[in-house]
């Protein structure tokens, strides 16, 4: 066994790692803030959020109305911007000086790249993109839902020994909690140390957009590859059924869409109530992020497209005759 | 500048679609499974190729697996890479991400004299995507994850852009570095069959051959611990087809759904 950092015996607490970008929360941090809180419940302990960054405090009182105890705030001005160095040297020395117990971190990019980096410092595991959390019985350890295969295969991960035990979770598992803005909490400031020559990393541009967040449509309507470039109808459709658009890692990847509506394995897991998925094979690293739907249809030229075994309404034809007399009937009566 | 030598960590993997859990072991049945490269470490491999084109260097192909992985290696040679290790050995066997780090950072420094490590973003079976920041860390090096392109700056410095939540960022970090590689953002090469004969032979190490403790690698090795499997479980869908001309169709698409959604 790799030796451990610290172990069972004298480790305690439920820590939350509360990303934020300008100051605001991600929404990951505040669904992880939800469930922590419930299983810090199941646990008799208490909830800390774990916030660097620069001029963060709102974001730390936000943190305490959607959950948290106890936040612990590790402000300078080299933290304006997330950077891989800075993150894992506050992160580790906190935990190793308080020894939690658990670790809960958002699966963003940011996120992933933090968890992996400081899980190895810490000599501990880390349970990668978990789609559900929750103690095992007896043991009381941390039993990380995980898929694998392209989303064919589910596993539990557990970590017995090493401490904190660490989890990435996938933005949009856990419901956003409703924010109590009269909950108690206490944020403590801590010292943090850094110099320039600390920080390996220059940013050199970033370009982000407060894209939307498709996990949590009602209805999706997703295009690829056989949309051709074109998501003019897509678009009407889903502004006519109250929805969002979503698309195949195709779609993303031939720039067609923004990446925030990537839907699959290494995109968004989403639970619409209705998807309509249109010129999209049906990959299973596709699926995996439509699998919960209520209703799934879809409209492919190829009979033997997978998407029509996943799907509860098929239509085998050419999608743009097919949206666009969809369209032009769902437009009639509506004003 | 100087040349740029790099290590592309190379991960054979069953095809995604062919791997099922048994009902009855509640084991994988990873039997009737064909293998490949991971996708994405395709597209890593193409990068360090394009980046020594530039730069001059060498191009080295790294992966931990089983002896059946040598020939996906020979693949990567084909391509033209210019060597190929394979860390095989039964005490490998069962790792998990941080075991995995470990030993391949302790291949990569046998090889020696690196300044760039490319990874894929991560792999079609376990898909943590968390071993390219173990290895940086193991190694100590700057790390670039979910990069879309790389490139050496005239300080020396690697300038990389990647992906974030909502955008992309371009940063400049020093080297050495470990970069993980996005899926699909280039075009692999074909190989090169005169180059599939030439090509150097695959050089195997066992852990006896990396000076590394024993109880630090695989199973073993592992803090985390698969409790259990089970097969995703899929829906049962109504599968029902739509009849008509592409017109009908949409106009019966519209009744459905405005019965489905209330409208
Ligand atoms: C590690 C890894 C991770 C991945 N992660 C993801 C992920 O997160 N999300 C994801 O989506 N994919 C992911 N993929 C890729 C996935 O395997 C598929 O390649 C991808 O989903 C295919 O996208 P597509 O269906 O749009 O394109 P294609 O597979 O090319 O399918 C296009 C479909 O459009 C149909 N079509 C063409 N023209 C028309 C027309 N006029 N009318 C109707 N139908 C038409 C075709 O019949 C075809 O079925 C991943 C792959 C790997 C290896
Ligand atoms: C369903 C499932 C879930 C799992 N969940 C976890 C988990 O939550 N936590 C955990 O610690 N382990 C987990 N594992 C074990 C994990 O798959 C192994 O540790 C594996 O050896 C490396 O992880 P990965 O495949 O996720 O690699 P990733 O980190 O996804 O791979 C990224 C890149 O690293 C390189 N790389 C990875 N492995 C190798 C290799 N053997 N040789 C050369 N290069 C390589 C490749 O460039 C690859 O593209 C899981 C395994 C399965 C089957």
């Amino acid at each position: 066994m790799i030796p451990p950092a610290y172990g069972p015996e004298v480790a305690s607490g439920l820590w939350v790692y509360l990303e934020q970008e300008a100051g605001r929360l991600e929404g990951v941090a505040l669904e992880l803030l939800g469930r922590g809180r419930e299983l810090a419940a199941q646990k008799g302990t208490a909830l800390t959020g774990l916030l660097p960054g620069h001029q963060v405090q709102d974001a730390a009182r936000v943190a305490i109305a959607h959950g948290a105890d106890h936040v612990l705030v590790a402000d300078h001005p080299l933290l304006a911007a997330y950077s891989t160095e800075a993150w894992t040297e506050i992160a580790a020395r906190l935990i190793l000086e308080r020894k939690p117990e658990t670790l809960l971190l958002g699966a963003t990019p940011n996120g992933r790249d933090l968890a992996g980096r400081l899980a190895v410092r810490l000599r501990t595991g880390l349970t990668a993109d978990c789609t559900g959390l929750a103690w095992e019985e007896g043991t009381g350890l941390l039993l990380g839902e995980v898929t694998g295969f392209g989303g064919g295969v589910m596993a539990s991960i557990k970590c017995a020994h090493h401490r904190p035990q660490m989890a990435t979770v996938r933005p949009g598992i856990f419901p956003l909690p409703p924010p109590d803005p009269r909950r108690a909490g206490t944020i403590e400031e801590v010292s943090v140390a850094l110099s320039p020559e600390a920080l390996k990393a220059e940013v050199l541009r970033r370009v982000r957009q407060e894209g939307v967040d498709i996990t949590r449509a009602r209805v999706i309507v997703a295009g690829g590859r056989g949309v051709k470039g074109d998501f003019t109808p897509l678009t009407e459709l889903a502004r006519l059924l109250g929805g969002e658009v979503g698309a195949s890692r195709v779609a993303c990847d031939l720039g067609w869409i923004g990446r925030d509506r990537q839907i699959g394995q290494t995109g968004f897991v989403t639970r619409p109530w209705l998807a309509l998925v249109c010129g999209i094979s049906g990959a299973t690293q596709f699926t995996v992020g439509i699998k919960d739907a209520e209703q799934i249809v879809a409209i492919n030229s190829d009979p033997d497209a997978p998407i029509f075994e996943d799907a509860d309404l098929c239509v085998m034809d050419d999608l743009f005759p097919v949206l666009e007399a969809l369209i032009a009937e769902l437009q009639r009566g509506t004003p | 500048m100087r040349p740029l030598d790099t290590v592309v960590c190379v991960k054979v993997v069953p095809k995604p679609e062919e791997v099922s859990v048994d009902p009855e072991t509640r084991t994988l049945d990873r039997a009737r499974a064909r293998s490949e490269l991971n996708p994405p470490d395709m597209n890593a491999i193409e990068m360090a190729l394009a980046l020594r084109e530039r730069h001059g260097g060498t191009v080295s192909l790294l992966s931990m697996g089983p002896p059946f992985a040598a020939p996906y290696l020979q693949v990567g040679l084909a391509m033209g890479a210019d060597s190929a290790y394979l860390l095989s050995d039964r005490a490998f066997a069962g790792a998990d991400t941080l075991a995995t780090s470990y030993t391949l950072a302790k291949g990569i420094e046998k090889i020696g004299g690196w300044d760039l490590i490319l990874c894929g973003e991560e792999s079609s079976d376990g898909a943590t995507g968390q071993v390219p920041q173990g290895i940086a860390e193991w190694l100590g090096a700057s790390q670039i994850t979910f990069a879309t392109s790389l490139a050496v700056r005239a300080d020396g410095r690697l300038v990389g852009e990647r992906e974030i939540r909502g955008g992309h960022e371009v940063i400049a970090v020093p080297l050495p570095a470990v970069v993980s590689v996005k899926l699909g953002v280039n075009e692999p090469r074909f190989m090169d069959m005169e180059r599939r004969h030439s090509a150097a032979p695959v050089t195997v190490w066992g852990a006896g051959d990396l000076g590394v403790d024993p109880a630090w690698l695989g199973f073993e090795g592992s803090p985390t611990a698969v409790g259990a499997v089970w097969q995703a479980r899929t829906r049962e869908r109504r599968r029902e087809f739509l009849e008509g001309t592409p017109q009908e169709k949409g106009r019966l698409l519209a009744e459905r759904l405005r019965a489905l959604l209330a409208l």
